[in-house]
């Protein structure tokens, strides 16, 4: 579907360092919040070996607990639904709209109806929907996905955004200041809620036990949507369970820690049960997550509870810009979900990582993302996607590294490492000549040192 | 104590003087030191971009090495960490796993097998420390910044021992430098735009060098510092650390 890969679009969007500059620095200083956040927490890292043990739980029990959730939301009078791909769940949303004669739909946060790439499809038949979360609803004017799962729209100077919204909302030119511009949005959303008659929330947790589910917002515009709908649906994927309410706690306190250095997001609305005359719906997606649950190295990236602190703490999402990977979930968490879904078109977000392993640490839920990745690189090379360039040079590389002859030889004449290693790995055109200097050949290597004065000392 | 010393590859080749002051700086502390000749690399450029399967000769030649000695001892943390987690050997796996918990990083060997308490070293410098990714959360030579944990640095504990250095301090402390092997090349942009702000961050700061147990991520930075004109150095930690005056 995308025609660049993640190196191609950095690249595109390193062309404006100024921009990067206060991305990274935007992004960093959400990070440090989130340090400072943590160490004020008592027993921090205990909370994240607790939510990363109960979800290790959740996982290893998914099919009990996903029908004891489903008879429990049915006994509270939500109706359930069960869809294997986004195909299903888009189909199973417009027939609910459709046999209510609905044509507006409100929508808060929901990565999963992103990936499902909902709005598109109704908008095709028909019905207009209109995300109400601050930094979807930007993204959604300017008909560009987030970049960010928590903070949609990072990327956008709040100048863009003010365009966007003399565009669109008729506010002032050169209108750009936050507070005027979350106004003049605030007014445009209010009426969108009093007049729709359907909406949709994305689920945080859902609660096996009680058949409840738990929806976090800052803006309450989950609520405000809900609250004042006569068709409430809800999307979720089958790996967002908790076993039982008193889970709950460990988890309130690491998400909103994690993803914004907030003790708590302001909302955390819990829905249990349809009011008088409304409807509820909840659809249980499966979308790849079953298969992901299959694969040993991979199933625990399914703990993920998307509070994006992998992205804030990625330096090459912080200077690569969050759409550079073309996946709905974007950051180190969307690089090891990603090719689970199509390894072709994925094949080069494993390898858009330096492996640094911060995204590791700062993870709520202790997935080991640096070594999924380095996993999937394995993968991708075994199954075919590694370009033939590449390919050609490595098998180059690990024949002279295992011949210890050949090495010296060559290292002699012109030293082979400086042909072969990888930052020289493609000659024509060195990548690491651009804006880097190349190491200099000393005199003589170690080896020729060595062989002179090894009897000296 | 025989210890078996793991150059690694790019190191032998260029920067011989990183490899000549670890030797010394080991020789000093009374252990015998023997660099096999046949040594190459320890496979993390192939294994790395994904080409792991490719790496079984590269290591049953790191086995044949260095089997024969109490410990192993390479100033790279990266090349050390790589050794760690991923030998392995069809034909001698006993061997691999031995080799797996006996290798060490130069900066862990001088503090938790050596216990090194004194140097006689004196560089009259201001210096930054680079923690090198693998160094720092691969084989934790430092406390990581993300973590909820006590603070230490074993690197630090080091040069703080050395006459006339002074430590700067970072706005960011442990932020990735962007080398990332073939990362360096396959994602340029990103790669030097890394770089750059880890090496402005050194420079804001007053840094006069950059010192790693990394030299991959020094070699990264050099290349960015060389092409700006920069006065600032980059010095592999056991030259400072070999060093008098």
């Amino acid at each position: 579907m995308n025609t660049k890969e993640h190196a191609t679009l950095a690249e595109d969007f390193n062309k404006d360092e100024e921009r990067v500059n206060w991305h990274d620095g935007s992004l960093w200083w959400i990070r440090q919040k989130r340090d400072k956040i943590a160490n004020q927490t008592p027993q921090w890292e205990e909370l994240r070996e607790a939510a990363s043990a109960i979800k290790s739980n959740v996982l290893s029990n998914l099919h009990d607990y996903l029908l004891q959730f489903e008879s429990n939301l049915q006994k509270n009078g939500i109706k359930v639904h069960w869809a294997e791909d986004a195909a299903e769940h888009n189909e199973i949303v417009y027939s609910i709209l459709k046999e209510k004669n609905i044509t507006q739909m409100v929508k808060s946060k929901s990565m999963l109806t992103e990936q499902c790439h909902l709005n598109e499809y109704l908008e095709e038949r028909g019905i207009d929907v209109i995300n109400s979360d601050l930094g979807e609803y930007i993204q959604q004017l300017d008909k560009e996905p987030p970049s960010h799962i928590v903070l949609p729209c990072i990327h956008k100077r709040k100048e863009e955004i003010g365009e966007l919204f003399h565009e669109y909302l008729g506010t002032e030119k050169g209108l750009s200041d936050p507070t005027l511009l979350t106004r003049a949005a605030r007014k445009h959303l209010r009426n969108v809620f009093l007049t729709r008659r359907a909406a949709l929330t994305g689920v945080n947790f859902g609660v096996a036990e009680t058949g409840e589910y738990i929806v976090c917002t800052n803006e309450g515009n989950a609520d405000m949507g809900a609250h004042l709908s006569e068709v409430q649906i809800a999307s979720m994927g089958i790996e967002k369970l908790i076993p039982q309410k008193k889970h709950l706690g460990v988890f309130l306190r690491l998400l909103a820690r994690s993803a914004t250095g907030q003790p708590i997001t302001i909302y955390s609305s819990h829905f249990r049960k349809p009011r008088p005359k409304q409807e509820m719906h909840l659809i249980l997606v499966d979308a790849g997550r079953s298969r992901q649950l299959g694969l040993v190295d991979f199933r625990d990236s399914l703990k993920c509870i998307k509070c994006g602190g992998c992205m804030n703490t990625c330096p090459v999402y912080r200077k690569g810009g969050g759409l550079s990977y073309h996946n709905t979930i974007t950051g180190p968490i969307g690089a090891i979900l990603a090719p689970n879904l199509d390894m072709k078109e994925h094949a080069d977000l494993p390898f858009a990582s330096t492996l640094c392993g911060s995204c590791s640490n700062v993870c709520p839920v202790k997935i080991n993302i640096h070594e999924q990745l380095y996993k999937w690189r394995q993968e991708i090379v075994k199954q075919g996607y590694a370009t033939n360039k590449k390919s050609l040079g490595i098998k180059i590389m690990s024949w002279t590294l295992s011949s210890p002859g050949t090495y010296k030889t060559t290292g002699k004449v012109g030293r082979f490492v400086l042909k072969h290693l990888p930052f020289v790995l493609n000659n024509k055109i060195n990548p690491w000549y651009k804006q880097r200097d190349m190491p200099q050949a000393p005199k003589e290597s170690f080896d020729e040192w060595y062989a002179k004065n090894k009897d000296k000392s | 104590m025989t210890v078996g010393l793991f150059i690694p590859c790019y190191v032998n080749q260029f920067y011989p003087h990183a490899a000549i002051a670890t030797l010394q700086l080991l020789q000093k502390t009374g252990v015998d030191v023997v660099y096999p000749p046949k040594q190459t690399c320890c496979g993390q450029p192939m294994a790395n971009s994904g080409f792991e399967y490719l790496t079984e000769d590269c290591n049953d030649l790191f086995i044949e090495n260095f089997s024969a000695f109490d410990y192993v001892v390479a100033p790279s943390a990266s090349c050390v960490l790589h050794i760690k987690d991923h030998l392995h050997s069809q034909k001698n796996n006993e061997q691999a796993t031995l080799l797996r918990a006996k290798i060490y990083e130069l900066v862990e060997f001088l503090t938790d097998i050596l216990k090194v308490e004194k140097l006689e070293a004196c560089f009259p410098h201001k210096v930054g420390i680079h923690h090198s990714c693998h160094g720092l959360r691969g084989l934790h030579l430092s406390q990581m910044s993300e973590l909820v944990a006590p603070e230490f640095s074993k690197p630090q504990y080091l040069l703080n021992m050395v006459q006339g250095l002074e430590l700067i301090t970072l706005d960011r402390q442990d932020e990735c430098c962007g080398f990332g092997g073939t990362f360096c090349v396959t994602e340029e942009a990103v790669s030097v735009k890394m770089g750059k702000d880890r090496v402005n961050d050194h420079i804001k700061n007053g840094a006069e060098y950059i010192t790693s147990s990394d030299l991959s991520c020094l070699m990264h930075l050099e290349g960015i510092l060389h092409r700006n004109k920069s006065a600032v150095k980059i010095i592999h930690i056991a030259e400072i650390l070999n060093s008098t005056l």
